[in-house]
C-alpha cells in the first residue's frame, strides 16, 4: 500500500502543478500512515533526489524519451504497469492538460475509481470520500471512491506546495514503453507568457475595453504583476484576444490567488470559470455590474483612467520593496 | 467515414444550482436542459463539418440518460447527425457511462469518436479517456482543431502554455473544445428532418460503478466587496499588497 504521485513535465522540467500534487500526495500518505512515492515519466533535468524535500521516499523513473511527449495511450499503459510494480493503491495526478489526457484512461485500465477536479484531502472517516468542484465551480460534490485502487486528480492552484528537508531514493523502473500512435508535427508555445492555469495572478479584460487596440493598459498591469492575461468570451469570439485566453464556464477555468477583472460585467458563465480565485478585484464603470457581488475589492470607474494609475501604484510598491 | 458523437444533457448555464433530499440530489425542478455546450458547439458541429466535406460520412449520436434526454437528442439530430442511440439509464459515474458507450461503439466500426472536453455539470473530463481505453484507441484530449484526410487525423490540442499538433491514424477518440468548430443554430429543415430520424433506445449492460456521490455542498457566501474610491487608486494597490498580500 502506498501513494504514487505522477509527475508531469514540460520541456524536461517538472511542472508547478506537479509540485502541488507532490505536496497533496504526501499529505494523503500521512493521513493513511503510508509512504508517498513519485513517478517521473520521460527525461527531466531536475535533481530528482531533491523531491525528498517534499516528503517523498522514493522516486521511480521511466526515463524513456518517448514519454517526453504525452500520448495518452502510451502513458496510461506505463502508469498502470508502474502502479502494479510499485504496489501503489492511490494515484495522484494534477488535473492539468496531461492529467485530463491520461488519468481517466488509467482509471478504466485499472478499474480504479477516479475523482477529477479534487479540491480537498480525502475524508476517510467513513470510506474514502473526496470533494471536487462541480457545476463549473458553483458547487462541490463529495464523491466516494469504491474500488481498491483510487485515483485523485487535483485542481491546479488549489493546494500550496510545502517542503522541508529530505532526500529521496531514485530508481529506474524497467517498464517497456509502447511506441506512440500519435506523431507530433508541431508545437507552438506562447513563449514569455505565464500559462493561464498555473498563474498566481491573472489580469482579465472584457468588452468594456472597447477594442484590441486598447489592451496595452491591461498588458502593462499584467507585466508589472508578473501576471497571465485572460479575457471574457465575447472578447475571444471577436478575436480581440487569442481564444485560449477565454475564461469561464465554456473556456478555461482558473483559480489564481488574484484575479483582476477589467470591463467585464460578471455574467454567471464568466463567474463560473473564475470564482475559485482567492481574491477578486473588479474595475467597472457600472456600479450595478453583477461582478461586484462576487468581488473582494472593487473600483467603480473608467478602466482607461483607473488601470494605468493602478499599474503605477503597484510599480511604486514593487520598487520600494 | 463513420463518426460517433457523445452527447450529454446539462443544466442551462444560467440555471440556479441547488440540491434536495439532504443535499444528496441536484434539484432539477425549474431547470432548463441544454445539450452540453462542448458536445454541441464543438464535437457535433465538427462531425457535421466533416460530413459536409465528405458526404460519405455517417454520424451517429449517443447519449446515456433517461427519457428526459429526448428533447436534447432531438435537438442534436436537428443540427445534424443521421441517427441517435439512447442508453436508458441515469448515472453520475464516468466509468459506468463510458462502459455503456463503449459497448455500442465497439460493434459500430467508428473511425472517429468525438466528445466535449467536459460536461458543465460534473466537469469530470473523463468519458473520452475512459472510452479510448476501453476501445483501445489513441486519445487526444482538449482538441482545438480537428481535420481528417483519408485515414489520418490532424489534431491540435491544448498543452501547458501552448498548442501541439499531431497526426494520428484513425480510429481515434477526441475530446473537443473551443477552436474545433463554431456554434450553429438548427434551421427549420433540420428540425423537421429530426422528427423522422431514427432514435433507438437500448437498455444498459451490467457495469459496476467505481464511484458514487455522497452529497453536495454550496460554496460559502462571499463577504461584501470592499469598494475603493476612483480617485484613490493607490489605496487599492496598498490593500492588495498589505491586506490581501497577493503581490
Ligand atoms: C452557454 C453560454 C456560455 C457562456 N460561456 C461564457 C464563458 O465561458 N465566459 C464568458 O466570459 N462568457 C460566457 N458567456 C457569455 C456571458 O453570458 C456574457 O455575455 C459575457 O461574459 C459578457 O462579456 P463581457 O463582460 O466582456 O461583456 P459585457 O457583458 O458587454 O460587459 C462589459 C462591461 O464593461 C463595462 N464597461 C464598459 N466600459 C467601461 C469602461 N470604460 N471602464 C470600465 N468598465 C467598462 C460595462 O459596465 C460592462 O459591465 C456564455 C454565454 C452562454 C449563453
Amino acid at each position: 500500500m502506498s501513494v504514487l504521485i505522477i509527475i508531469d513535465q514540460t520541456e524536461n522540467q517538472i511542472k508547478k502543478s506537479s509540485y502541488e500534487a507532490l505536496t497533496y500526495g504526501v499529505s494523503v500518505a500521512h493521513q493513511l500512515g503510508t509512504n508517498a512515492d513519485a513517478l517521473v515519466l520521460g527525461t527531466v533535468k531536475d535533481n530528482l533526489s531533491e523531491l525528498g524535500k517534499y516528503g517523498i521516499k522514493k522516486v521511480y523513473t521511466i526515463s524513456n524519451t518517448i514519454l517526453n511527449i504525452v500520448d495518452a495511450q502510451v502513458y496510461a499503459a506505463a502508469i498502470a504497469t508502474a502502479t502494479t510494480e510499485t504496489g501503489a493503491n492511490i494515484l495522484i495526478f494534477s488535473h492539468n492538460q496531461t492529467g485530463k489526457a491520461v488519468a481517466a484512461r488509467v482509471s478504466a485500465r485499472l478499474q480504479a475509481g477516479i475523482v477529477t477536479g479534487a479540491c480537498s484531502l480525502p475524508d476517510t472517516t467513513n470510506g474514502f470520500v473526496v470533494k471536487k468542484t462541480v457545476f463549473s465551480g458553483k458547487a462541490f460534490a463529495n464523491v466516494s471512491i469504491n474500488t481498491p485502487i483510487k485515483i485523485i486528480a487535483i485542481n491546479p492552484n488549489s493546494f500550496h506546495t510545502s517542503f522541508k528537508e529530505g532526500i529521496a531514493d531514485v530508481s529506474e523502473l524497467n517498464i517497456t514503453v509502447a511506441s506512440p500512435k500519435i506523431k507530433v508535427i508541431e508545437v507552438n508555445k506562447i513563449s514569455g507568457e505565464v500559462p493561464l492555469t498555473e498563474a498566481d495572478i491573472v489580469v482579465s479584460g472584457g468588452r468594456g475595453l472597447k477594442g484590441p487596440e486598447n489592451w496595452g493598459i491591461l498588458l502593462d498591469l499584467a507585466k508589472e504583476l508578473g501576471a497571465a492575461t485572460a479575457c471574457s468570451r465575447p472578447v475571444g469570439d471577436a478575436h480581440w484576444r487569442p481564444h485560449h485566453e477565454h475564461v469561464g464556464q465554456t473556456g478555461v477555468q482558473i483559480a489564481p490567488n488574484l484575479y483582476i477583472a477589467i470591463g467585464i460585467s460578471g455574467a454567471i458563465q464568466h463567474l463560473a470559470g473564475v470564482n475559485r480565485s482567492k481574491v477578486i478585484v473588479v474595475i467597472n464603470k457600472d456600479p450595478e455590474a453583477p461582478f461586484f457581488k462576487a468581488a473582494d475589492y472593487g473600483i467603480v470607474g473608467d478602466a482607461f483612467e483607473i488601470v494605468p494609475q493602478l499599474t503605477e501604484a503597484i510599480r511604486k510598491i514593487n520598487t520600494n520593496a | 467515414m463513420k463518426i460517433l458523437v457523445c452527447i450529454s444533457k446539462a443544466p442551462d448555464t444560467t440555471a440556479k444550482i441547488s440540491f434536495k433530499d439532504s443535499n444528496t440530489k441536484f434539484e432539477e425542478a425549474g431547470v432548463q436542459w441544454i445539450i452540453n455546450p462542448y458536445d454541441e458547439w464543438y464535437a457535433l458541429v465538427k462531425a457535421i463539418e466533416l460530413k459536409e466535406q465528405d458526404t460519405n460520412t455517417t454520424i451517429h449520436l449517443i447519449t446515456v440518460g433517461e427519457s428526459d434526454c429526448e428533447p436534447i437528442i432531438r435537438k442534436a439530430l436537428a443540427l445534424g447527425g443521421d441517427e441517435a442511440i439512447r442508453i436508458n439509464v441515469d448515472s453520475n459515474d464516468s466509468y459506468y457511462i463510458a462502459a455503456q458507450i463503449s459497448e455500442v461503439a465497439k460493434n459500430g466500426n467508428y473511425d472517429l469518436v468525438l466528445t466535449g472536453k467536459e460536461t458543465i455539470d460534473y466537469n469530470s473530463s473523463s468519458i473520452g479517456g475512459m472510452l479510448a481505453e476501453l476501445l483501445d484507441m489513441p486519445y487526444i484530449s482538449l482538441a482545438t482543431r480537428v481535420e481528417v484526410e483519408g485515414n489520418t487525423a490532424k489534431v491540435s490540442r491544448e498543452i501547458d502554455g501552448g498548442e501541439e499538433t499531431a497526426e494520428v491514424k484513425l480510429p481515434l477518440v477526441v475530446s473537443c473544445q473551443k477552436g474545433v468548430a463554431e456554434q450553429r443554430i438548427p434551421n427549420m429543415r433540420g428540425i423537421m428532418a429530426a422528427r423522422t430520424k431514427p432514435l433507438k433506445v437500448s437498455e444498459p449492460i451490467t457495469v459496476t460503478a467505481l464511484t458514487s456521490i455522497v452529497n453536495f455542498d454550496l460554496p460559502p457566501a462571499k463577504a461584501n466587496v470592499k469598494l475603493v474610491a476612483a480617485d484613490n487608486v493607490a489605496e487599492l494597490a496598498r490593500l492588495l499588497h498589505e491586506e490581501a498580500k497577493v503581490f
